[in-house]
């Protein structure tokens, strides 16, 4: 469903992701783990084809199709959608509204209501798009706006940090549903995640998982084998292993 | 009487506060305009008036046809009341002028909230004054149905120069919707309006602007309220379309404790057009709140966006928020804020904030499937809603049709 070849990426003129390859196949879930400014982030926004985020060599593909140099609108409506690890406040547009821009402009009030009620979010659809929510809230939200644009690949940046223990089954639920974890067969959405902490891993089964370190890919394998590597010889157990 | 003639005292003391920000320098030549105005004649059923001068009061959100849907009605055109009518017991509604004959003690109200000498615009509506309403809701009535009012210049040239007075005694409510409009786009005029609120002890008044000028117009309002113990004045004032040039900076005074005051301003500049507006809060009493927001979009006019709060005893409140997007290369938006706290113990703050959509907002909703056009037009919609607490329903379903009206020649 998607491939990443030798990617390499350049944010503000400085290259962050040097040469990264990886396939995500369809049903299948990949968890990215790496240290704070290892370049996750960076990965992800290029992914979905934000403009400050410049490949410089490499190619995307998505459902075989070559993405890497289509606008993020465009990438969004074939079937991509991401969750911000830091989504920007939009003064003034109601959440209400969001909601109803991801469904594609429908104007269903009642499936809005509907949606919300299952993120626990009925009491936020009259605020603006994240101005003063919490950090839980803001998953919700991210999550919220992503189940009604249903997209088949989804980029889920850090759903899990900054959220409580209650909300944690409910994110787990949300991001369960986005990926079709219901189906043991005929699954056709699959999913990047990048946790720090594991948590959400108690909650939503991974496939596979990778690290990434100073912008390459060092380790691959399984998720719950490198968690507790990295949880017990930190990341430069990483380092060391590769070698 | 005992507030209102308190308020004197504290009317002087804002012209000197006044004083200190001179208005910009005025263009306006009086003498271009003639004030001899055709005599229009009285309408009993105002549904039948000419269907184009019907629409464009309809887009300055008066609502002819529905009777149902208001408490009294006001009409003029150029210097003629062609109707006006009180639909509920305990309201008046009538000719300024009328009233002023009628009511011996009006004049203990004329020119105490705006005063006449205030600049030539006052000085001339003094001097030739041409109607304007006289709304007053009688002690304990509550109309939750609005007022309509609608100021309406069809001739070519003229200076239409009114004089409105509001009174809301106590404990009442009152909503009034007025629209100001003129009967083509290409028509040259000068609007003056003056217009005075008494909002007495624990009564409530919202009042509605929306203006509907023409590119070529001259609009200065002033307006000054008075506001006393417990009561309520919540202002909206809309203007998206094209006037040449408009001026105004209505003042309120909060004289009665726990008085409160919200003036909400949503203003679009085209090219060729020139706003200086603002709202101003005297918080001259214990406990008393104001709280001024405007949202202004240029897309190729000037803005200038005023506010100014001033606490003159302790324990007031008072917030000022003013946003402004640059839709276009030409427009230009100067955001003034001004905060003055007399004694100790005020509260007063503002945001402003200038620029354009920022890319990172424009890129988050594109994320989400939609194009850089739809997702603009998303967030300037967003931008344009200000949430209008206290409105009647009815009222708010006009004043957003007003401004998605606009909306659609905008985007
Ligand atoms: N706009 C930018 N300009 C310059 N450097 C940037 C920019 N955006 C990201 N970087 C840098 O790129 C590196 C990778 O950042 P990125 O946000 O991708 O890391 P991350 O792995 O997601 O970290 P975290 O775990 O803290 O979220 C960092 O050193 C960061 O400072
Ligand atoms: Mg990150």
């Amino acid at each position: 469903m998607l491939e990443v070849e030798d990617l390499t990426v350049e944010v503000g003129g400085r290259e962050i992701i040097h040469d990264v390859s990886f396939n995500i196949d369809i049903g299948e879930t990949l968890a990215l783990f790496g240290p704070n400014g290892s370049g996750k982030t960076t990965l992800l926004m290029a992914i979905m084809g934000f403009p400050r985020y410049e490949v410089t060599r490499g190619r995307i593909l998505f459902n075989r199709e070559d993405i890497t140099h289509l606008p993020v609108d465009e990438r969004s409506r074939m079937g991509i959608g991401i969750l911000f690890q830091r989504p920007p406040v939009v003064r003034g547009v109601k959440m209400r509204e969001m909601v109803r821009a991801c469904l594609g402009g429908r104007e269903d009030g009642a499936v809005i209501e509907q949606l919300a009620q299952q993120a626990n979010m009925v009491e936020l659809l009259d605020r603006e798009v994240n101005y003063g929510f919490s950090g839980g809230e803001v998953k919700r939200s991210e999550l919220l706006q992503l189940i009604a644009q249903s997209p088949e690949f989804v980029l889920l940046d850090e759903p899990d940090s900054g959220v409580d223990l209650v909300n944690i089954s409910l994110v787990g639920e949300m991001i369960n549903d986005l990926l079709q974890k219901d189906r043991m067969r005929n699954r056709t959405s699959s999913g990047l995640i990048i946790t720090h902490t594991g948590h959400i891993l108690d909650y939503v089964s991974v496939d596979r998982a990778c690290v990434l370190l100073n912008g390459g890919i060092w380790c691959r394998g399984n998720p719950r084998e490198i968690l507790t590597s990295i949880k017990s010889h930190g990341y430069e157990g990483c380092a060391v292993c590769q070698k | 009487m005992s507030e209102i003639t308190r308020s004197k005292a504290t009317g002087e003391r804002a012209q000197k506060v006044q004083g200190k920000t001179a208005p910009p320098a005025d263009d306006i030549d009086l003498d271009a305009y003639t004030s001899v105005a055709e005599e229009h004649p009285y309408q009993e059923d105002p549904s039948r008036l000419p269907p184009q001068a019907k629409e464009r009061i309809l887009e300055s959100g008066v609502t002819l046809d529905n009777l149902a849907q208001r408490s009294g009605t006001f009409l003029q055109i150029d210097h003629s009341v062609i109707h006006s009518k009180a639909q509920q017991g305990g309201l008046e509604v009538m000719s300024s002028l009328e009233a002023l004959e009628k009511y011996p003690w009006l004049s203990d109200y004329w020119w105490q909230a705006v005063s006449a000498d205030a600049d030539k615009f006052t000085a001339e509506a003094e001097r030739n004054q041409h109607h304007g309403y006289f709304i007053r809701s009688l002690p304990g009535t509550k109309a939750i149905q609005p007022v309509q009012a609608c100021l309406y210049l069809a001739q070519h040239g003229l200076a239409q120069n009114v004089h409105n007075v509001i009174i809301a005694e106590e404990d009442s409510e009152l909503h009034i919707i007025t629209g100001c409009a003129t009967a083509k786009m290409e028509r040259e005029g000068l609007h003056i309006g003056i217009s005075e609120f008494y909002v007495k002890k624990g009564a409530k008044v919202t009042f509605t602007m929306i203006h509907n000028w023409a590119p070529k117009m001259a609009v200065r309002p002033r307006s000054g309220i008075i506001i006393e113990e417990g009561s309520v004045f919540l202002s909206n004032y809309v203007c998206l379309k094209p006037v040449r040039t408009l001026q105004m900076y209505p003042t309120a005074r909060c004289v009665g404790e726990n008085a409160l005051v919200r003036f909400n301003s949503v203003l679009v500049a085209a090219p060729g057009t020139t706003m200086d507006v603002g709202s101003r809060a005297i918080l001259g009493a214990r406990g008393s709140r104001a709280e001024i927001v405007s949202r202004v979009i240029t897309t190729g006019g000037s803005i200038i966006a005023r506010g100014h709060l001033v606490g003159q005893v302790a324990d007031v409140k008072g917030h000022l928020e003013c946003r402004g997007l640059i839709l276009s290369e030409k427009g230009t938006i100067h955001a003034i804020p001004e905060l003055e706290g007399l004694v100790e113990g005020v509260d007063l703050s503002h945001e402003a904030a200038v620029g354009k959509i920022a890319e990172e907002e424009i890129e988050y909703l594109m994320a989400r499937g939609l194009s850089r056009d739809e997702a603009v037009a998303v967030i300037v919609r967003g931008f344009l809603s200000v949430d209008i607490e206290g409105l009647p329903p009815e009222l708010s379903a006009q004043m957003q049709r007003a401004i998605d009206m606009s909306e659609q020649e905008l985007l």
